[in-house]
């Protein structure tokens, strides 16, 4: 195996796209070394992305938000200024793993294992979050439901690799939130989650986005979701409307973690569960 | 030389004192050293090769490829593990060990290879061609009880038709007759119950280092229970001397149980063998939960008669118990401990135990209790729902006491449940007020405790200070209520006691570390080691004095002596007597073997309050009391770790800890990611009560109380899921699909 | 073939050389001889392994041995200064926080690394930040007692 560990984002493209073997882009490494610890991967190729400045750092602004690549849950966690526009995306972030995990875990690797129980990815969708992307081929920018295909697969060409996470403006009136579904009260991987962005007027909820996680083979964005709670005050008519529609989007496995039954039945609770946390961090309630 | 074991009722100078541990300083510098902490030079890395198939013939092994990779320096398979005079009655260790022919769980060894390092070890294993041909599997303990099930070990036959069985035992206990019983009864619940597979789960993998040379004599540092037992199985297997395997017990990270038994260790010393060349096998946690020695899933029915006035008539269980794919008595040992805390006219209980396509079982703190206690301690709640009566005063009404005859055979001394009980009813915990979704239970539990095979040795140092050495490995603490005992016996100051477990080479036999034996037994020889120092210790001061031995006492840690005629003697301190021993007879030394007789039984009573999500299942413990009998608490501290430490993995087991099996027999949760056991944040504070009810027969009152603590949680919470949500749960793990479930079918 | 890493740990100048597919936690344990570090699962799941890097707390054994090249590591061993234990280290001994132990030197790692960032955590703060070092001795009751009681000794 080689490992290199380039500083700019294009020396980490070229040498993705160069590697006739297996290439790997190495953020926090909570995946790919479990994976290679199981035998499962066995990379010609590690490209850590930890030292390319261009990767680092938070940057928010009334005008939308970025997140560089490398940056850590355990980072994210000490942006106060993140942590009160887009507490949904943070809060899911910081619920994948311990403390430790935390410490190297990064938004970018959680949504490139491809993973159907990806916390942070329905946070992300619901936000609107989009990827920014360097390639061979040049830049390109992409929302973050267009990046996982399938379990494990990914819509990144060969020598693609994301340099940063971008949030749009917050707005007036605006509240996410994140919840998911454990046995225990951490260290789990999501058995079915919901991730929930909100706009409120009035009291009134203007739009939203409701995704949910761990109940199909990649993330599920429910627009009759949303539109069960547009235009309400969230009262439990609403909610109801919320929890069949996120019941009835769900296309979930049995595994070792949950059965069908379950999560049809607990994409619900959390969703309206969910809701109301964001719809009070809106200023709704 | 004969002691007198009966408990003395004395007053205690140093035992029962919070005193710090002798290893704690090495322990949280990182300074200790465990299993994978050794090193030699040109250590091998020894690895592994394990079937992923749940049942198949092995038609060949081509371990050629592997052979000839440089860098490999030996390469092991069950040819090379030959059937000889000394192992022959351990085949089915051996056979576990590394598979023979036939691969029977998934994980099974079938080879393994020693090479320079990790990485040519793990390309070996690769290149070891295996040719497997699968056979049909079973891993449920009721459908390799059904007739057409496959076979899982061809030689175990049924004892009327002669046909080949997976049930290779039937045990029977109890007194009585319970037909007439049952007729009785005024009220009779009758129930199944389910629990699935669990492991001890120790944070420290197997691992160990072992060194053998072509002329049988050689040594191995572990991670053991015991490693004189070690020594004598692999010397056994390997056809080795005894005496001429030296065999040294790292530190242990966790066992319960778990650690009492070899799996890689003669894998270890075979290759090590045939190349002459140390070689370190460290299990992987894969390989831990897939291949070392698990507890049993279960299926057990029980039925419990009783009056309306609360008095039971009869009660009757029987228990399925797999016990992978090896014979064993897991379920005999249920069926003894189900209804051991009830003071019963008439019981019966009937174990089965079965062979399934899962690892071999191994023992797992109070084993087998436990699953008999979920099944015995829900009904007994079903039961007094069904009179009216208080689930504690049910209990009280029933407890067995001294002189009852245990539904198993014996009768019982003094014993704990009674007052456990009581305590337990007037707890504080059993008065707070719950909140909404919340609800308490309470269950009991039991554990026989053992003594067995031990040697102590007391030797004092010039300065005076004294080395305690003991050969029982130290689990949680051992150490220091060992020292504690030592100081009181010799009447010296704790801090003067060094007690260290010493290698198979420095004492005589000493039994493993099970059965909560660890401080009754080794405690009981360290009495006695220490007597027999202070009789050599008279025997000097008479020297120096020039005095009848007779007229020498000993007392609050000096000599003095006795009668008007000595009054111009002062008193000689320990330190004095040893500083002078050159002179008088060389060093001083007492010494102890005994087979450790006695062990008291201990009862406990749980309190649990649980607070259930009605719309999700999800259940978390809130409150937590364990209140047990401890005969006499060396030291308080360790004994209230037992307490919280068995109940943690008790409150797992029933919430959330199996081993998922697929459809084509594979373990499919061999990691902590998914399997579950107790994070910091699931647990609250656990209160902890220790009632002292005197063991007759050992000179503190000393009773075993590691194991007890794991046997209440299971139907404590079961109970208290049922006062919550208001569903009875008979499958262990209550797990949230589980529990969500019972709630919907019930509305 | 090896990469030749330069680091520090616990302050001291650390240099080895390690196959590049290699854990951090392998390269401590089996080349730096630190065996403080203990592996218990290998995959992120029981904390045995925690470590600082840079100064952020993680699992050793989630972290390639090549990628401590220039950073600085921090271990178990690093905690007492000189024959002075830590607060931590001494309030475990205090509390009996620790059975077998195996489990302790993580625990004080990820617990420093807390009362570090947050010198006066409740019960539940504590419990939380603790999620991911597993013990299986204690039922972390006692644990808990004495990281609550070396907060209040280091808040003076």
């Amino acid at each position: 195996m080689r490992f290199e560990s380039p500083t700019t984002t294009q020396e980490a493209a070229a040498l993705l796209a160069g590697e006739s073997g297996s290439a790997h882009v190495l953020a926090g490494g909570t995946d790919l070394l479990v994976r290679m610890k199981a035998g499962m991967t066995e990379p010609d190729l590690v490209v850590d992305i930890k030292r390319i400045p261009s990767m680092q750092g938070i940057e928010t602004s009334d005008s939308g938000c970025r997140i560089g690549a490398a940056v850590s849950g355990a980072e994210m966690n000490e942006s106060d200024a993140l942590k009160s526009l887009w507490p949904g995306v943070v809060e899911a972030t910081n619920l994948i793993g311990s403390d430790q995990i935390q410490g190297r875990a990064t938004m970018a690797g959680n949504l490139c294992n491809g993973s159907p129980a990806a916390d942070s990815v329905p946070a992300m969708i619901a936000a609107s979050a989009e990827v920014q992307i360097v390639g061979p081929a040049g830049s390109r920018t992409a929302p973050v439901q267009d990046i996982v295909t399938g379990p494990g697969q990914l819509s990144l060409a060969k020598g693609e690799v994301i340099e940063a996470i971008t949030l749009p403006a917050r707005g007036a009136g605006g509240g996410d939130a994140y919840l998911r579904f454990i046995p225990r009260t951490e260290m789990d991987i999501a058995v079915v989650s919901a991730g929930i962005n909100l706009t409120v007027d009035g009291g009134t909820i203007t739009s939203a986005r409701v995704c949910l996680g761990a109940v199909a083979p990649t993330a599920v964005l429910v627009p009759d979701g949303a539109a069960a709670i547009v235009g309400s005050k969230l009262d439990d008519a609403a909610l109801a409307a919320l929890a069949a529609a996120c019941s009835a989007a769900c296309n979930p496995i049995d595994d070792k973690r949950g059965t069908i039954e379950y999560r049809t039945k607990v994409a619900g609770v959390l969703a309206k569960r969910a809701a109301l946390i964001a719809f009070e961090r809106a200023g709704g309630a | 030389m004969q002691h007198d074991t009966s408990f003395t009722d004395q007053a205690f100078k140093v035992v029962g004192t919070r005193v710090n541990r002798p290893d704690g300083v090495d322990k949280v510098t990182g300074r200790a050293r465990y299993g994978a902490d050794a090193f030699a030079p040109g250590q091998l890395v020894g690895l592994v090769l394990r079937s992923p198939h749940a049942h198949a013939t092995i038609k060949s092994i081509d371990t050629s490829a592997a052979e000839a990779l440089p860098g490999v320096k030996a390469v092991l398979t069950a040819d090379d593990l030959p059937e000889n005079e000394t192992n022959k009655g351990m085949m089915d260790i051996l056979e576990n060990c590394m598979a023979r022919g036939r691969a029977l769980y998934d994980g099974h060894a079938v080879a393994a290879v020693a090479a320079i390092d990790n990485q040519t070890a793990r390309k070996a294993l690769k290149l070891i061609k295996v040719d497997y041909e699968l056979l049909p599997h079973v891993t449920d303990v009721d459908a390799a009880m059904q007739p057409g099930a496959p076979i899982v070990q061809p030689t175990v036959l049924d004892r009327e038709t002669k046909e080949p069985t997976n049930v290779s035992r039937v045990s029977e206990f109890g007194h009585g007759d319970i037909d007439a019983g049952f007729a009785e009864a005024d009220v009779i619940v009758e129930k199944s119950y389910k629990t699935e597979q669990t492991h001890q789960g120790y944070i420290e993998p197997h691992a160990c280092l072992a060194s053998l040379g072509p002329d049988g004599s050689g040594e191995m540092w572990v991670t053991t229970q015991g490693h004189f037992v070690f020594r004598n199985i692999c010397a056994a297997l390997l056809g080795l001397d005894i005496a001429k395997l030296k065999v040294t017990a790292s530190e242990i990270g966790g066992g319960f149980g778990g650690k009492t038994h070899v799996w890689a260790e003669p894998l270890a010393l075979a290759m090590s063998r045939k190349c002459n060349r140390p070689v370190k096998l460290v299990m992987t946690r894969d390989e831990v939960f897939r291949a070392t020695g698990p507890t049993c899933s279960t299926s057990v029915d029980v039925k419990i008669g009783a009056k309306k006035d609360g008095t039971i008539t009869a009660a009757y269980a029987a228990l399925r118990y797999q016990n992978g794919a090896f014979q064993a008595t897991w379920g005999m040992l249920g069926a003894m401990t189900s209804f051991a805390c009830y003071d019963l006219a008439n019981v019966k209980t009937v174990g089965y135990d079965v062979i399934v396509n899962r690892p071999k079982v191994a023992a797992y703190r109070a084993p087998s209790a436990p699953m008999a206690a979920f099944g015995v301690e829900s009904t007994m709640d079903l039961v007094a729902a069904e009179i009216g009566m208080d689930a504690v005063d049910f209990r009280i009404k029933n407890a067995a006491k001294e002189g009852t005859r245990a539904s198993y055979g014996p009768t019982y001394g003094p014993i704990g449940i009674g007052p456990t009980l009581d305590a337990a009813k007037n707890h504080a915990h059993m008065k707070a007020p719950l909140g909404k979704n919340q609800g308490r239970g309470m269950a009991c539990g039991f554990w026989f405790n053992f003594g067995g095979q031990t040697c102590t040795d007391i030797n004092i140092g010039i300065d005076g200070s004294i080395t305690l050495t003991v050969g029982t490995v130290d689990v949680g603490g051992s150490r220091a209520s060992l020292s504690l005992i030592a100081a009181e016996e010799l009447g010296v100051a704790y801090e003067t006691i060094k007690a260290s477990v010493a290698d198979t080479t420095s004492l005589g036999h000493n039994d493993m570390t099970e059965g909560s034996r660890g401080t009754f037994s080794s405690g009981m020889a360290t009495i006695f080691a220490a007597r027999n120092t202070i009789e050599v210790l008279k025997e000097r001061a008479a020297k120096m004095w020039d005095i009848p031995v007779e007229e020498v006492a000993w007392e609050d840690g000096e000599a003095s002596p006795v009668g008007d005629q000595h009054s111009n003697l002062t008193p000689l301190s320990l330190k004095e007597i040893a500083a002078k021993s050159p002179n008088t007879g060389g060093p001083i030394a007492g010494h102890n073997e005994v087979v450790a007789d006695g062990a008291g039984v201990s009862f406990a009573s749980h309190i649990c309050d649980v607070e259930v999500d009605p719309e999700t299942g999800s259940t978390r413990v809130i409150r937590y009391t364990v209140i047990q009998d401890a005969g006499k608490a060396i030291h308080p501290d360790y004994v209230e770790g037992q307490f919280q430490g068995g109940a943690a993995q008790g409150i797992g087991w029933a919430l959330n800890e199996e081993y998922i099996y697929g459809d084509d027999g594979t373990l499919q949760n061999a990691g902590f990611l998914d399997y579950r056991i107790p994070v910091c944040s699931d647990l609250p504070f656990i209160d902890t009560q220790i009632l002292e009810i005197p063991n007759p027969n050992h000179p503190y009152g000393v009773r075993g109380v590691g194991e007890t603590s794991i046997v209440p949680p299971l139907a404590a919470i079961g109970n208290a899921v049922s006062n919550a949500a208001g569903v009875r749960m008979t499958h262990v793990p209550m797990s949230p699909p589980r529990i969500l479930k019972a709630i919907e079918d019930a509305s | 073939m090896a990469v030749l890493v330069s680091t520090t740990v616990n302050g001291d100048p650390v240099e080895f050389a390690c196959p590049e597919d290699e854990t951090l936690l392998d390269s401590l344990r089996n080349r730096a001889g630190l065996t403080g570090v203990k592996e218990g699962c290998g995959t992120g799941d029981c904390g045995a392994c925690s470590i600082t890097l840079d100064g952020r707390l993680i699992c050793s054994c989630l972290v390639l041995g090549v990628e401590a090249n220039g950073r600085e590591v921090g271990t178990v061993e690093g905690l007492s200064d000189g024959s002075n234990l830590h607060p931590l280290q001494e309030q475990f001994i205090e509390h009996a926080a620790l059975q077998c132990g195996v489990c302790t030197p993580g625990f004080l790692v990820a617990a420093n690394a807390l009362l570090t960032r947050n010198p006066d955590p409740d019960e539940q703060e504590i419990r939380y930040a603790l999620a991911g070092n597993l013990c299986r001795c204690t039922g972390y009751d006692k644990i808990v007692r004495a990281v609550q009681a070396a907060a209040a000794e280091m808040r003076g």
